[in-house]
């Protein structure tokens, strides 16, 4: 993967509910819920960002399609600013970048033959229309594994796995550079979700499409992804190839993460941890790093009160934390 | 079906040849088929299957409920002696709730949202006239303590959407465990939790089954969730049960080709490059042939397959897989391509 860079975001700093009223109306400054977030895609790669929910992977995605105006931070595509709302970018900035959604039965329309969901983006890009526009659709039909009878299908007479694929077709459609990924197999069977995790390898292959793929699965991400950042409350706590992130050392968060998920291995025991809910944390912490509370690594005061600093662990891997790396090293030395 | 068979184990549930049925809109649409399994006392039975094989219409029969538009064709369920198909509306209520209870997937859909979460614990202590009043209040809160809940009385007071999706599903399980229950009925109870938090909850419900000795029917399509919680391992495909083992024989030696495929597709952080080997098309409810359920989608399948039944044989220790060609499916390494 050393092609240009495609996607680069350079302290991402998103906001819910900010600058809607003037300073002095506001009762409290809003916090943000993407932090310093920076991070680059290179053309045909694909960049997984893990974290748990509310760790802002999909504000993030959002604010690539331009869904969201960043407060800080800016998003460049191809060397372009593109840190502007969607409705002021151009329609060839929307082709490239294409969104595909969690939840197929939300994001397509039901009242709709899947020719006419494929079909839009066509005439809409592309000004197709006719025979031009149904070659076409047979085309990305076949790209994603359909028989062309199902353009004359409606959402509801296909699985979920079939509409999922309708979904990544549609994207397709416009002739992307990047796709946006959010959760798009989590919905699905093991047994689809594989078949659909090979789809989308197969299209990077043949097309050079890059991937922002928002996950919450390791095993799949680990799978699928060229490299890997690891999100805690709106922050990067790890980024680094998929190699990397998933073997020591780790940023204790990681860490956490790995051994929290359960393998299909009977001799293995229960993922380690306290059965205690965790306690609630505090979002305001604003000076330290913002896994404190919960890490179990913590090595004192300067926590909770000091950023920590970005070490670079290799020239592709980088770890959030005051724990020097060599020392989170020998204290993993263990495999998950 | 016989009495006989209902007496002779010490099973805390019996579940015999149970079939269920929906109404489609050209008739009736088979979803269970003649499903036969029992539960023991502390055992956790872990039941597995994509989605729409009927695993949660079969855990939910558990309670003799029955979905509008369905029936219950054929088969018992013998709970206490009692077959809970044949038990009124009012005396399945009494059991409900009190002796068998469920943990469902989603604690935000269960609870009630306007309502403060300690008053719905009490409200289920009273319904059940287990205890009523300042008594009710103080066996909430215990039972917030004991499902691992920080501070107790202040998490009661506070309202559903004022607590984390752990936290929702601790007091659904306090709420569970209100009663006095033998067995536990879980469907994917950390399915829509963080991995973080399910570890957690994992480890509470591993606790709470062992102290109070319960049984449990844990429904999962999460085969590394199952590998960590179940003794012996159901699998469902399209209504039917293929292969029941326990649970180290089944990770080490599962034998029917489903089984075999839906394990291999299970994605691993430990052996990220293995090729995944994929289970081929997809289930068709309204295809299904007079034999074999899987066999459209079996690498193996002969003739017969389509034409003949497979009743669930026994082939090991506990272990009982529905496929004739068991033996010749076991030799071929690895999974079918």
């Amino acid at each position: 993967m050393t092609n240009a860079t495609l996607l680069d975001v350079q302290k991402l700093e998103i906001t819910y509910g900010a600058s809607q009223l003037p300073r002095f109306a506001q009762r409290r400054k809003p916090q943000p819920t993407v932090r310093e977030v920076s991070f680059a895609v290179a053309a045909g790669e694909t960049l997984a960002l893990v974290g748990e929910s509310g760790s802002g992977k999909t504000t993030i995605a959002r604010a690539v399609a331009g869904l969201l105006a960043p407060s800080q931070g800016q998003i460049r595509f191809e060397n372009q600013d593109i840190t502007v709302p969607i409705e002021r970018r151009s329609r060839d900035l929307h082709r490239q970048i294409q969104f595909i959604f969690q939840n197929p039965d939300a994001s397509l329309n039901p009242r709709q033959r899947i020719a006419d969901i494929i079909g839009r983006p066509l005439e809409f890009f592309f000004g197709l229309s006719g025979s031009a526009k149904k070659r076409r659709i047979e085309e990305l039909l076949e790209a994603v594994h359909l028989a062309s009878s199902y353009a004359r299908r409606f959402p509801s007479q296909l699985s979920g796995g079939e509409r999922q694929r309708v979904a990544i077709a549609q994207a397709l459609a416009a002739e992307p550079k990047l796709a946006l990924c959010d959760e798009i197999v989590s919905a699905l069977d093991v047994s689809v979700q594989a078949t659909i995790l090979d789809l989308l390898k197969e299209l990077q292959a043949e097309r050079g499409i890059a991937y922002l793929f928002i996950a919450h699965d390791l095993a799949v991400v680990r799978w699928l992804a060229h490299r890997v950042g690891v999100l805690y409350r709106g922050q990067l706590m790890e980024i680094g190839t998929s190699e990397e992130v998933f073997s020591p050392p780790y940023h204790p968060y990681t860490e956490m993460l790995l051994q929290s998920v359960p393998e299909p291995d009977p001799n293995l025991p229960l993922p380690a941890g306290d059965e205690r809910a965790a306690e609630p944390t505090d979002a305001g912490s604003r000076q330290g790093c913002p896994f404190a509370s919960r890490c179990p690594r913590k090595v004192g005061t300067i926590c909770e009160q000091e950023r920590p600093p970005w070490q670079t662990v290799g020239p592709t891997h980088a770890i959030y934390c005051h724990i020097p790396v060599a020392q989170l090293a020998t204290m993993q030395n263990v495999s998950p | 079906m016989s009495d006989n068979t209902a007496k002779q184990a010490n099973a805390v549930v019996q579940v015999e040849a149970l079939t269920v049925d929906f109404w489609e809109r050209q008739g009736w649409l088979n979803v269970v088929n003649r499903v036969s399994f029992n539960i023991y006392p502390g055992e956790t039975l872990g039941l597995a299957g994509e989605s729409g094989c009927g695993k949660s219409t079969t855990g939910y029969a558990l309670f003799g409920y029955r979905r509008p538009g369905s029936r219950f064709r054929e088969g018992a369920i013998y709970f206490e002696g009692r077959d809970l198909l044949t038990q009124s509306e009012t005396e399945l209520r009494a059991i409900r709730g009190d002796q068998i209870c469920l943990v469902p997937q989603n604690p935000a859909t269960t609870l009630t949202p306007s309502m403060r979460v300690g008053q719905q614990v009490v409200e289920a202590l009273e319904a059940h006239h287990i205890c009523s009043g300042r008594e009710a209040d103080e066996r909430t809160i215990d039972l917030f303590a004991q499902v691992g809940l920080p501070q107790p009385k202040a998490i009661a007071k506070r309202y559903p959407f004022q607590l984390s999706g752990g936290q929702q599903q601790r007091v659904v399980v306090a709420m569970a465990l209100a009663g006095n229950p033998k067995l536990v009925v879980m469907d994917e109870p950390t399915t829509a939790l963080d991995v973080t938090t399910q570890a957690r909850i994992l480890k509470l419900l591993a606790r709470l089954q062992a102290e109070r000795g319960l049984s449990a029917l844990y429904i999962t399509h999460n085969l590394g969730v199952m590998a960590q919680v179940a003794d012996r391992v159901a699998v469902m495909y399209a209504g039917e049960l293929v292969e029941v083992a326990p649970t180290a024989e089944f990770f080490r030696n599962p034998l029917h080709p489903y089984t075999r495929g839906l394990i291999a597709a299970v994605p691993r952080l430990s052996a990220p490059n293995e090729s995944k080997v994929k289970l081929r098309g997809l289930l068709r409810r309204e295809e299904l042939p007079q034999g074999c359920r899987f066999a459209p989608r079996c690498p193996f399948a002969q003739s017969e397959c389509f034409t003949q039944p497979q009743p669930l044989i026994t082939v090991g220790q506990d272990h009982q897989v529905a496929c004739w060609l068991w033996q010749s499916v076991a030799e071929k390494q690895g999974v079918a391509e």
